[in-house]
């Protein structure tokens, strides 16, 4: 076997990370708003139910929010151990996204965020709602930064190149590059789908745990409502944003499509394993120009194909094929997926015969797909960076150009440590939300870790 | 507008990195003292842990995110210098993530799991904070010994690692003596007596290593007139160092005066040590390679950030204070409720 490389490590090491904390976010982003929901809904009805709600869904909250804080952090602090050549070319733009998001959105959410989890008791109601909305704005705030720079990597503009460096000469058409609004919405519509769904899965569990109580029925209708009303808008999203990489990063449309000639009449696959060698696909499925009427509207539309991303002396200019082209069937179909849950359980739970109307398999099926929205989420991700291969920002930057001179047995070895964390966080992380919601179901007399709860009063402590 | 600055070229890498030392300054004192928290939880029994954690479960957050303001203005404003450091400083930097992931982490799930994995997870959250303190140091000692790998420099990192990890416990029970009561209290009044002792011996060695380690340094502290225009320097740490050996003396006292004494004089004397440092280093950001000036972003970028900065450090100043100011008073149980 070929020794690793520590670009290769490298490049593992940056995709375990980002891949870990993505899955944090993309719950985060949402669920700081259905925090603000809750909150609202209660002021409003004074319903006590919403708040049981917000009580429950706010542990999720602080345990997700810790997880991609600290993970967060190990990224920023990888830009410069493993891929210095980023800052170095590509620091006078992506300086300035960052600092930004650091200053108007991290501190922001962070202080809040204390107040929002532990001053429930020290300050008035508003002001507590208050600091509820003001964690959601950092939250997606933070968003809209770091993916103002992600878009820009992908489809650059506003700048010009002196000595290899790159200098920003009009910050309107960096931060409004032609991918960010597209890519901005497609991934707060995920966020909201992933909450969606997770809400509408911990409270299927917690459903078939015994637990008729009127928050779990509020909360699995409101996951099966924001998944059935999100999907569409998120198809429709999707398309647009495949459109507009089409437009400005074609050898990646190219690979998500497997098609290999520029040509029209391109079939849709459904199924193929592209042979990056031959440079073709065998055991081809598809539906006939169905990839030509989605990205073009015609059935002889063209369509790009990768050999024309293939240089004179043979250098590929494309991006590695196969991991392209399933991670967006897996995105795709976990999209679809959705929609035929969600709005099949819409359709059993009308005219008020609510969660008793779903039949068992429509219920149990809530249950695999709580977190339908990260597969999405991380599918969605590997088609549009890899994807972005074998460039770091798009014809400026390439990835090998970027990575630091470190040993490849160094990188080797914090990569191990990092996926040995890794995995047992997300193993306790998906154990804390089962546990809370058995706990939830059971109805225990709540048992704060470490000593009982006295008296009657009903309470909520900081778990 | 930007002729206000004068020489933007000059000017600017000197704000910013006033700007980046004042973040990790911050840093220092802030997460110095929840990191030191979890450091003594060890030696608290299980309720007295709980009251620990809920000391510093407002804040941690916040706190940290001085670190990432701090690495963040070095990535943004001096990105070669970035890249230098972080590259040499490769594995501390990695220890010193798994610390805070699973500091991080500990504090949210010891409160959330089952009880049987509490402890577990109580051990995590002091070996994180452990492994911070100790990586951080060990950063600090070798950037002091100026990033050049030898049998000494990585010894003194590695002592500057363990009188870090001292210094932050030190501060960590100045901060519990300030926000508990009690049995508690007093605890932390003798894990402070016995930490003095620590951080006199930590300020002492790095202080003498710095100008051992360069003669432009040594130069700078002692020529005349410089050696007597900084005396107050090393005069204020001793006078603050005296100030707390005597209050801890008589600490806890009856109506809980003078409580506030060690935090406030152990955050003067990170401030007057940090000081020190800087002075020393200015205006290199790599010791003895690379200044602000070489190492700088261009003057337009940093401009852009800059009246953001501006804009944005005295809000965050504002909202941070209005924390500390709700949460003021002595440390209660940490409810959501």
């Amino acid at each position: 076997m070929e020794m690793m490389d520590t670009l290769l490590l490298s490049r593992i090491q940056f995709a375990a990370n980002i891949s870990f904390h993505i899955l944090f976010p993309t719950i985060t982003i949402a669920l700081g708003w259905v925090l603000v929901f809750f909150k609202w809904r209660y002021a409003r009805t004074g319903d006590a139910v919403w708040m049981e709600a917000y009580f429950f869904w706010v542990k999720v909250f602080a345990l997700s929010f810790a997880m991609g804080v600290v993970s967060g952090i190990t990224m920023s602090f990888q830009f410069g151990t493993n891929w210095p050549g980023f800052m170095e070319s590509v620091g006078n733009i992506a300086g300035p996204l960052l600092a930004y998001e650091i200053m108007t959105a991290f501190f922001m959410e962070a202080v809040f965020l204390g107040i929002m989890l532990f001053g429930f008791s020290r300050v008035p109601g508003w002001a507590h709602t208050g600091a509820t909305v003001l964690v959601a704005v950092g939250t997606t705030m933070s968003t809209f930064w770091i993916l103002v720079l992600n878009s820009w990597m992908h489809t650059p503009q506003g700048f010009e190149m002196r000595d290899g460096v790159a200098h920003a000469t009009d910050w309107f058409a960096i931060i409004f590059n032609p991918s960010m609004p597209y890519r901005l919405v497609h991934v707060l519509l995920a966020s909201g789908l992933t909450v969606g769904f997770l809400i509408a899965g911990i409270s299927a569990l917690r459903w078939v745990m015994g637990d008729r109580g009127a928050e779990v029925r509020k909360s699995l209708r409101l996951g099966a409502i924001m998944g059935a009303a999100l999907i569409p808008v998120q198809i429709y999203a999707g398309d647009m944003h495949g459109l507009n990489t089409l437009e400005y990063q074609p050898a990646k449309v190219a690979a998500m499509e497997g098609n290999w000639d520029t040509r029209g009449n391109v079939p849709l696959l459904l199924f193929a394993l592209p042979d990056e060698e031959a440079r073709m696909n065998r055991f081809e499925i598809g539906i006939p120009s169905g990839a030509s009427l989605i990205l073009t509207h015609r059935l002889d539309g063209e369509v790009p194909g990768l050999n024309d991303f293939v240089a004179e002396d043979g250098t590929v200019l494309h991006p590695p094929v196969t991991a392209v082209f399933w991670s967006f069937r897996v995105m795709v179909g976990t999209g679809m997926a959705m929609l035929v849950l969600s709005w099949a359980a819409l359709f059993f739970m009308r005219r008020g015969r609510g969660i008793e109307g779903l039949p068992r398999p429509v219920l149990w099926a809530f249950l695999p797909m709580a977190f339908s929205g990260w597969l999405a989420t991380l599918a969605g991700w590997y088609t549009t960076e890899i994807g972005r291969q074998p460039w770091l920002v798009t014809g400026v930057l390439s990835t090998d150009a970027a990575v630091g001179d470190v040993p490849p047995a160094l990188v080797a070895s914090t990569l191990i440590a990092y996926l040995v964390i890794y995995a047992a966080l997300l193993v306790a992380y998906i154990g804390v939300l089962v546990y809370l919601a058995r706990r939830k179901a059971k109805g225990q007399s709540t048992v704060e870790a470490g000593r009982p709860v006295s008296g009657a009063i009903q309470s909520i402590p900081a778990e | 507008m930007t002729d206000m600055l004068g020489d933007q070229t000059l000017t600017l890498p000197v704000i910013f990195a006033a700007l980046m030392g004042l973040s990790i300054l911050i840093y220092v004192v802030l997460d110095g003292f929840d990191l030191g928290v979890g450091i003594l939880t060890p030696l608290a029994d299980e309720a007295q842990k709980d009251r620990m954690v809920a000391s510093i479960g407002p804040f941690w957050d916040a706190n940290e995110t001085w670190l990432v303001m701090a690495v963040g203005i070095l990535l943004v404003a001096f990105p070669a210098a970035h890249g230098a450091i972080l590259t040499a400083l490769y594995l501390p930097v990695a220890i010193m993530l798994i610390g805070l992931i699973l500091r991080g982490t500990a504090f949210e799930f010891r409160a959330k799991v089952a009880l049987p994995k509490k402890n577990a997870w109580n051990i995590a959250f002091f070996a994180g904070s452990i492994m911070t303190s100790m990586a951080q140091g060990y950063m600090l000692g070798f950037y002091v010994m100026g990033l050049e790998h030898s049998l000494a420099a990585h010894g003194f990192a590695l002592l500057s690692g363990v009188f870090l990890t001292v210094g932050y416990s030190f501060i960590g029970a100045c901060w519990l003596i300030l926000k508990t009561e009690g049995s508690l209290q007093r605890k932390a009044v003798s894990w402070a007596r016995g930490g003095i002792w620590g951080v006199i011996l930590g300020v002492g060695a790095i202080s003498l290593a710095t100008p051992l380690v360069s003669a432009r340094i040594w130069e700078r502290w002692f020529s005349v007139p410089e050696f007597f225009l900084l005396a107050p320097l090393p005069l204020m740490s001793v006078a603050v160092i005296v100030a707390m050996w005597v209050v801890l003396r008589r600490l806890p006292t009856e109506n809980d005066s003078f409580a506030w004494l060690p935090f406030a004089g152990a955050s003067v004397l990170f401030v007057l040590a940090f000081t020190g440092l800087a002075y020393s280093f200015y205006p290199y950001v790599v010791p003895e390679r690379l200044t602000i000036y070489e190492a700088a972003s261009a003057p337009e970028s940093l401009f852009i950030i800059l009246i953001g900065a501006l804009v944005v450090f005295p809000i965050i100043a504002a909202y941070s204070a209005l924390a500390y100011y709700i949460f003021r008073g002595k440390a209660r149980d940490l409810r959501y409720d």
